[in-house]
């Protein structure tokens, strides 16, 4: 009888002391995993970033940097527009339903001036950079019938004016759009779309 | 449960799990008389844990590098900044790891301490003593190192004179220190190699000498405040010591609590007074290093203190800070010899003479007051004190063959006392 | 016995302490980092008087939310420096040219009261006076021969440094600051306005700090608690020995 007692006291002795214990514990662990998220820099250099286009010509891409990440501002002229709206049916997602883009840029054109293109320039595959195929010449790398566009150099990619991804990519998804706006004709605001300011 | 079991036993056949857990805790059988002083041991391991796990997540954000940045300032201290203030958490790590540097030395002191007062030195422990000896000298070089990398006044100055040290050797010491910085002045390289000794192959010698360290101790079996071998007196059927227990769950259950104890003062420490009135961050070294410019005062931190006393009590002799330099290195030496030096027939403190506490007692407050002159500026009272007290430190180690078999001791009990 | 011999030996470290003291006397800032809007008065006289020549390299403007600011107030009312609230207080003087134009590049001043010490901060700022010797014009009694001048004279005024006629114990003649004329500010005014900005500069040398006590509160009462655990688990087990 006695030494039951004693073994029970003994048991919810050595349960609290290891569940407060334990919680202990785990909570001393979320400072060393939240130290490794993104640094108030890291959050601060994402801030939006403002990008004068009054400089970019037609046909021709800008690249610049937005949380570190390329992202590509492309001045369409319309011929270019002209070939986007005539190869739906060798994309794999051609009303961008499954890809990422704010609202107000899903049309086929993915963009809100239709003459500037604004995407974040990262291979939905695996996360390389594509490289430039803007003119609509075929090449080994493009394949036949090129309508000019993006070809991504790890896995062979293709996508178009709109960067949407071609027929038999391994990308799932068109490229990335980010939030953006216009504050002005010739500046944009990228990673930040709300009204007003 | 069955589960369990079966999976204990595929692994056991495989790998010697129950005999470890057995052999190392739940059937160590240790001294039951264990007091105060025997939680140092554990806390020490403790904060070398604390110090690995908080050195690898700094070391994710730290950069060790002397260049200056864009705002003038060189990129290791930016980096440390960047740590304080734009990492989550990151000046709870850094506080963690600086103060868990100086508390390291606490209990580290406080441990060796007790290895005086209860003669755990003595044989067959010599080499527990010695391995241990190993691990304070590595832990300095560990500090010493790790200082450098805030970047900051005293990271520079600090270094810059330790280093010159080497310069004192006779010949090779010009050669040597070069060969130390990797340059003329410590610089760039200088922080590199010492970012790559603190992270990496300190900690690695500092690791094997604590796996040696144990495995000595758990070969010939816990000292205890008696100072007598529980192992002479076994119950005549089990083998076990008649004053043994084992490690697992009471000294265990023990230690938790002494974790406890000790986590609420390094709390205490850490959270509303993480500089510690400059003895374990000091305002200087909020500044970054300026090779054009010294400190007005400049003085290693508290736990090198006693060593750099004596240092600076010898004087230069034939033209060369050698001598200071040899005292300084002998002050660690003589440690070593410690098992050796002690002749008395006891080994505990409560069965020993007058003579020896005397010694302990003069020993302990020359080396207070040594590591106190150490952080002070110098000047001729200060230095005749320092020499003195340094003259007590050495003859407490010189004369103990004497004056451990001159005094009068009292008999050792047959089992431990209470 | 031996304690009591180490006892007595530790008690007279502090006499040793006692010979050795600071020869200038300083006052008392009697910060308080809670005091949001005394950081918030400090802030602003920072940007407006320090920030000139002064860097505060790794302060961020947008982490001044920490004292109940909305990045907009911010931007509107303290980034004196910088596009972006992300960016530091860095100097509007480039440092080649302060370099050129005081001999030293002015420090940067984010650790300055680490560094320092808030009340070495707080005397130095108001010590300043007139001196025709120096290049700037201006000398410190807590800074001799600064090569800084008074940034902050039109609120403080000038002062003189004057002997007060009485003797100090080492029977030197005692020198005493006087206002000579004043400035846009009381003294009351002023000595104010100076405690807001080493508050604010105290609270720059390490923005956690309130976070860090808010921590250790939490983080000491729950190791308390869990202490009286692990000594009843510990008494509990110790029950069979004998």
């Amino acid at each position: 009888m006695s030494n039951n007692e004693v073994n029970r006291t003994r048991r919810n002795l050595l349960i609290a002391t290891s569940v407060v214990g334990g919680a202990g514990v785990a909570t001393a662990a979320w400072p060393f995993i939240a130290s490794m998220t993104p640094s108030a820099k890291a959050k601060g250099l994402g801030a939006p970033v403002d990008v004068d286009i009054s400089k970019l010509e037609p046909g021709a891409k800008l690249t610049v940097a937005w949380q570190g990440k390329p992202v590509w501002i492309i001045s369409r002229t319309t011929e270019m527009l002209d070939r986007l709206i005539k190869h739906d049916d060798r994309l794999t997602d051609p009303k961008s339903e499954s890809s990422i883009q704010p609202e107000y840029c899903k049309n086929p054109y993915r963009s809100i001036k239709h003459e500037f293109m604004v995407a974040v320039g990262i291979c939905t595959h695996l996360g390389c950079s594509p490289s430039d195929k803007l003119k609509p010449e075929s090449d080994n790398e493009t394949g036949p019938n090129w309508d000019g566009g993006f070809y991504c150099p790890c896995h062979g990619s293709r996508f178009d004016l709109a960067t949407r991804v071609f027929n038999g990519s391994p990308a799932p998804t068109n490229l990335v759009i980010p939030p953006h706006k216009y504050l002005s004709a010739t500046l944009i605001r990228i990673g930040d779309d709300s009204k007003g300011a | 449960m069955k589960i369990l079991q079966a999976l204990l036993g595929w692994i056991d056949d495989r790998f010697p799990l129950t005999a470890t857990w057995k052999q190392h805790l739940s059937e160590y059988y240790a001294p039951k008389n264990f007091n105060f002083w025997y939680f140092f041991g554990s806390l020490a391991l403790l904060v070398l844990v604390l110090q690995i796990v908080t050195g690898i997540f700094l070391t994710m954000h730290y950069k060790p590098d002397a260049s200056l940045n864009a705002a003038g300032v060189s990129v290791a201290f930016a980096s440390v900044e960047y740590i304080m203030r734009d990492v989550d958490w990151g000046w709870l790590i850094r506080y963690l790891h600086s103060t868990g540097a100086s508390m390291f030395f606490v209990v580290v002191y406080l441990h060796m301490y007790r290895g005086l007062i209860y003669g755990s030195y003595r044989k067959p422990r010599e080499l527990i003593w010695i391995f241990g000896c190993f691990i304070y000298v590595a832990l300095m070089a560990e500090a010493f190192m790790g200082y450098l990398l805030p970047w900051g006044q005293m990271s520079f100055w600090g270094a810059q004179v330790i280093v010159n040290l080497f310069a004192a050797i006779p010949y090779i010491g010009d050669g040597l220190s070069t060969w130390i910085r990797g340059d003329f002045v410590i610089s760039d390289a200088t922080l590199n190699r010492f970012f790559s000794f603190h992270v990496i192959a300190v900690p690695l010698v500092l690791l094997g000498l604590v796996v040696m360290h144990l495995v000595a101790l758990h070969e010939v079996g816990s000292n205890n405040p008696d100072g007598i071998e529980i192992k002479k007196k076994k119950d005549p059927n089990t083998g076990i010591p008649l004053d043994g227990i084992p490690f697992h769950p009471y000294y265990t259950v023990k230690d938790i609590f002494g974790v406890c104890v000790f986590l609420m003062v390094f709390s205490v420490i850490l959270f509303f007074t993480p500089e510690m009135g400059g003895y374990f961050l000091e305002g200087n070294n909020f500044v970054p290093a300026d090779p054009f410019k010294t400190p007005p005062h400049i003085a290693p931190l508290w736990y090198f203190t006693a060593f750099y006393s004596i240092l600076r009590a010898v004087p230069p002799m034939f033209g060369s800070q050698f001598p200071g330099v040899i005292a300084m290195g002998m002050a660690i030496v003589v440690m070593f010899l410690l098992p050796w030096l002690d002749r008395s027939p006891v080994k505990s403190i409560r069965y020993r003479g007058a003579i020896y506490k005397w010694a302990l007692a003069l020993f302990v407050i020359a080396f207070f007051v040594l590591s106190y002159l150490g952080t002070q500026s110098v000047s001729e009272l200060k230095n005749w004190l320092a020499r003195i007290f340094s003259v007590i430190y050495f003859a407490f180690f010189i004369f103990m063959p004497w004056y451990t078999r001159i005094d009068k001791t009292k008999p050792e009990p047959e089992r431990v006392t209470a | 016995m031996m304690k009591k011999i180490i006892l007595a030996a530790l008690l007279c470290v502090p006499l040793l302490a006692h010979a050795s003291e600071e020869e200038v006397k300083l006052d008392s800032a009697q910060v308080n980092v809670e005091d949001k809007l005394s950081l918030q008065r400090g802030a602003r006289v920072f940007v407006n008087y320090c920030v000139g020549c002064h860097s505060g390299s790794y302060m961020r403007y947008s982490r001044l939310e920490d004292l109940g600011l909305t990045e907009k107030q911010i931007v509107d009312n303290l980034m004196v420096t910088g596009e972006k609230p992300v960016e530091t207080m860095t100097a509007a003087l480039r440092r080649d040219d302060a370099k050129a134009w005081f001999g030293v590049a002015p420090p940067d001043l984010t650790l300055v009261a680490r560094s320092r010490g808030a009340d070495w901060l707080y005397t130095y700022l108001r010590t300043f006076y007139r001196d025709p010797s120096r290049p700037t014009g201006w000398n410190n009694t807590t800074f001799p021969n600064v090569a800084m001048p008074h940034a902050l004279w039109a609120l403080q005024g000038q002062q003189v440094l004057k002997e007060d006629g009485g003797k100090s114990h080492e029977g030197q003649a005692e020198k005493v600051l006087v206002l000579d004329k004043p400035g846009k500010l009381s003294p009351v005014e002023y000595d104010a306005l100076v405690k807001d900005l080493v508050n604010y500069m105290v609270y720059m040398g390490e923005p956690a700090q309130t976070k860090r006590k808010e921590t250790g509160i939490f983080v000491l009462f729950f190791l308390a608690g869990l202490t009286v655990l692990a000594y009843y688990l510990k008494k509990e087990f110790w029950k069979d020995i004998h």
